[in-house]
């Protein structure tokens, strides 16, 4: 089928708004994070929920519900929020604009291909991008840490940059083994499961550095000062990593079949099988180490970056250095 | 149990006494439990990770046994160290099945307690309201105007789905505890059966799957599934002894490849017929349209396309006028440009006299462009499309070394032939379809054109219809466990102290599960339980708490 050389240029355009608006909103955010009034709030926040939390915990092991997210500002004092909180809720929109164009550039690449826009790497990384962000999205919507927001955009422009960089490939159709209906079934669930979880390893990041600090107050103090509580944090991770295991899960599942049609059995241990393995299992047993006494807080935390780690590992490592059945990367 | 009565001497002699089977037995107990803690569950997750992490990036013997010999040579002690401890044949070491093997028991110490645990919390009624549901993480409170009856009948209604149970207080007051998200530990529970299942349907598939590949001229040949002998190779489980294939027979008719310009496939398909089960006795042949991810399922057994490549069509004529005509495989060395090289070998005909016989043998070897490009008489091929053949020959003559008793390749000719000389080159040409060739000894010998030939793997593998849905199994229940929330909810309803018709109304509620957001829904149920339709709201004692 020919390309769209059109809809690609258009593609290309969008996919480059889309991140340099993505670099924006990080400003924004980044204004809201240094100067805003969320960060300290956040930090009293964190020592009473710190004591609720323990009354919690004496009447059940389990953390309970959730609390109301609207934050403990009264209307009036609203009204008088700081210009730091005004660039945030900017922040916000820019991003959602951002998000429009991602999506854009998505639409764009699949239509000129008369294919699922996720063939090869560049356009895998596209995904996986769009996928953090609207993940953010949702969980800013829900909980009080829009103000985080540059961290999680900081590596999803970063990945952006590289994708659009070193790893951009033309808009071409895909070769024999990639034209099936499950391209669009096990890419979409991998890249996507792949983006929701650079959310919770970033919370788990910013949550070691909350331990750091607590350890020794010395340490990261400024940084930590405008944290949510850890609670809050680990809330997230935990929640947003609940959500893209089964995801994942569903991912591997839906690749074995698929490997059982092209290449003759359902798993062999290819690099990127193995890998995926490898990730799922240290995922499994973040979800273990959240239910077992002295493995919760930290040593989960440290688990889930490690998961997002070896995320990235597969992305980058097996699809570039080693040569395994599914090196569809094809960077020019 | 001894209680210190008097004198009984069976009691003395029931004193713990430290004997070696009591030790054995506290080792074995200690051992187990440890086993089956879920710290050392953990573990042995994180100890499988690493183990998996070799085979990603040294290679396998069991993905590419030629990668593997040529990292062994290259690295020398290095390789040969890492060859001894197993590390190319990572996913069936020693030291790897240990860890699986030990993490299964730990699955199942771990599965066998809880499902008695499960099979019992199915059957226990909800636990009984606290006594003060203020102290619950979720709670409200209001005062109603309906009587308690109403109130505890609506709650009845409202909590229709939730597990419950009502019980009356010594001071009148009448309680109902509710729990609901037993789900989540059945979806649970499930997940890790299915996974176990899952993980033995998987390594009784190892003892008795086989997969063989073969090369079948697309010309109409055939090849038929019965014996190992009809493979170019053959693995198998360690219970499949090659007797008792699944027959069936296989003819590849035609072979297609399209490409984009930049050389690209964008498609490839192989026209063929087989006949398998009836269709073997009557000799019914049905056609099927073979294709990259679309294998042919027949039988239980599975046939997939998995490469093609060409076959240059040699004639030799021989100086007496005989002609021997040869079309064999050559095999792909670039797979973008499907530049390939081979061996086609001849026998002079009807030459009784082993000596003479041995010394014309004639081998015609060299490369084969698809489509050709010559760098002055170098050849290479600028695209894999069968565009404009072109071979670029050595023919060789002399004694192939054929009847040596060693095996050759069929793709390369025996190089120890040429260095002693009893092998040698009489000519160097390209040729294109038509072109030929006149030897010394008037041998002609001419490139008359190309066949295709496909590369077919025969898989068959009984339990993988079993590893699916043992997969599916899980991710139920998987789902099921992440999702539903196990919470509870207890409502305690006494008459208002004013002496009215009205009741005085508590609401608590307890998320049993982790970070479970239990918030949202439990507003919205005690909205609905303490909604007085037509009462009028206590604004003092209607105040809502929600904590975290």
């Amino acid at each position: 089928m020919p390309v769209n050389a059109t809809l690609s240029q258009l593609s290309d355009w969008s996919y480059s708004s889309a991140a340099a608006i993505y670099l924006l909103a990080m400003i924004l955010f980044l204004v809201e994070q240094a100067f805003g009034r969320k960060g300290q709030e956040a930090a009293e926040r964190a020592g009473t929920r710190a004591v609720a939390g323990q009354d919690e915990s004496a009447v059940a092991t389990a953390g309970g519900g959730e609390p109301p997210e609207s934050p403990a500002v009264g209307p009036a004092e609203r009204r008088h929020r700081g210009r730091a909180e005004r660039f945030g809720s900017m922040g916000v929109a820019v991003m959602v604009l951002g998000m429009l164009l991602h999506l854009a550039a998505l639409v764009f690449r699949g239509w000129s291909t008369g294919r699922a826009p996720w063939g090869n790497m560049y356009e895998f990384l596209m995904v996986l991008c769009f996928a953090a962000v609207v993940t953010w999205l949702v969980v800013i919507s829900r909980h009080a840490v829009r103000h985080l927001s540059a961290f999680v955009l900081l590596p999803v422009v970063l990945l952006l940059f590289l994708g659009g960089t070193l790893l951009y490939s033309t808009a071409v159709p895909v070769q024999p083994a990639l034209q099936s209906y499950w391209l669009v079934i096990h890419v979409s669930a991998a890249a996507a499961s792949s983006g929701i979880f650079l959310v919770p390893g970033v919370a788990s990041v910013l949550y070691l550095f909350h331990s750091a600090h607590q350890r020794d107050p010395a340490r990261f103090s400024s940084l930590v000062r405008r944290l949510p509580s850890k609670e809050l944090l680990d809330r997230v991770a935990y929640r947003v990593t609940v959500f893209a295991f089964p995801l994942f899960t569903f991912g591997v599942i839906a690749g074995a079949i698929w490997a059982e049609s092209a290449w003759g059995r359902f798993w062999g241990w290819d690099p990127k099988e193995t890998v995926a393995f490898i990730t799922w299992v240290i995922y499994a047993a973040y979800l273990h180490a959240r239910a077992t006494a002295g493995w919760r807080g930290d040593r989960a935390a440290m688990i889930n970056i490690a998961g997002f780690a070896v995320v990235v590992f597969n992305l980058f490592f097996i699809n570039l250095v080693v040569a395994g059945l599914h090196s569809y990367a094809q960077v020019d | 149990m001894t209680t210190g009565g008097d004198g009984d001497p069976a009691g003395r002699e029931r004193t713990y006494r430290d004997t070696p089977a009591r030790r054995a037995l506290a080792f074995a107990r200690n051992t187990w439990r440890g086993l089956t803690s879920m710290r050392v569950a953990l573990i042995l997750l994180f100890l499988l990770a690493l183990a998996a992490f070799p085979g990603a990036v040294l290679p396998q013997r069991m993905v590419d046994a030629s990668a593997v010999s040529r990292y062994i040579e290259d690295y020398g002690w290095w390789g040969r160290l890492l060859d001894r401890l197993q590390f190319f044949d990572v996913y069936g070491s020693v030291w790897f099945s240990a860890i699986y093997l030990l993490l299964l028991v730990s699955l199942v110490g771990c599965l066998v307690p809880r499902s008695v645990e499960y099979v019992r919390s199915m059957r226990a009624r909800p636990v009984l309201t606290p006594r003060n549901l203020a102290r619950m993480p979720h709670h409200r409170e209001g005062q109603l105007r309906a009587d308690p009856d109403t109130v505890v009948a609506r709650a009845h209604d409202r909590l229709s789905r939730w597990r419950r149970v009502e019980r009356t207080e010594q001071d009148g007051a009448r309680t109902i505890s509710a729990e609901r998200g037993y789900l989540r530990e059945t979806g649970n529970l499930v997940f890790h059966f299915a996974l176990l299942g899952l993980i033995i349907a998987f390594a009784v598939g190892h003892m008795y799957k086989y997969e063989g590949q073969v090369i079948v001229h697309a010309d109409g040949s055939e090849f038929c599934n019965s014996g190992i002998y009809a493979y170019d190779t053959f693995n198998a489980g360690l219970n499949v002894d090659g007797t008792g294939l699944t027959p069936f027979c296989v003819r590849v008719n035609d072979f297609e490849a399209d490409y984009l310009p930049n050389g690209q496939p964008e498609n490839y398909r192989a026209d063929i017929e087989y006949q398998s089960g009836d269709d073997l006795r009557d000799d019914t042949w049905r056609p099927y349209d073979l294709q990259v991810n679309h294998p042919l399922r027949t039988e239980g057994d599975r046939v997939y396309l998995l490469g093609h490549g060409f076959a240059p069509e040699f004639t030799v004529t021989f100086p007496d006028g005989q002609q021997r005509t040869k079309a064999t495989q050559w095999r792909p060395n670039d797979q973008i440009t499907l530049l390939s090289d081979g061996a086609t070998k001849f026998d002079p005909p009807g030459v009784t006299d082993e000596a003479r016989r041995r010394s014309n043998q004639i081998a015609i070897t060299g490369l084969f462009a698809p489509t050709a490009h010559f760098n002055g008489k170098i050849l290479t091929s600028s695209a894999p499309g069968l565009d404009d053949p072109a071979v670029a020959v050595d023919v060789m003559r002399g004694d192939l070394g054929i009847d040596s008793g060693y095996g050759q390749s069929i793709f390369e000719i025996d190089e120890k032939m040429v260095e002693q000389d009893r092998l040698e080159r009489v000519a160097r040409e390209n040729l294109r379809p038509g072109e030929e060739i006149q030897l010394d000894d008037g041998t002609r010998i001419s490139f008359d054109g190309v066949h295709r030939w496909a590369s077919l793997q025969v898989s068959h593998d009984p339990t993988q219809g079993w590893v699916l849905a043992f997969a599916i199994v899980m991710l139920v229940g998987l789902a099921a466990s992440l999702i539903v929330k196990r919470r509870r909810l207890w409502i305690r309803v006494s008459p208002s102290g004013d002496g009215g018709a009205g009741s005085l109304v508590h609401v608590g509620g307890l998320a049993r599960t982790d970070q479970a957001g239990y918030g949202e829904e439990f507003t919205r149920l005690a909205a609905d339980l303490l909604d007085d339709t037509g009462g009028e709201w206590d604004a003092r004692n209607g105040s809502e708490r929600n904590r975290s």
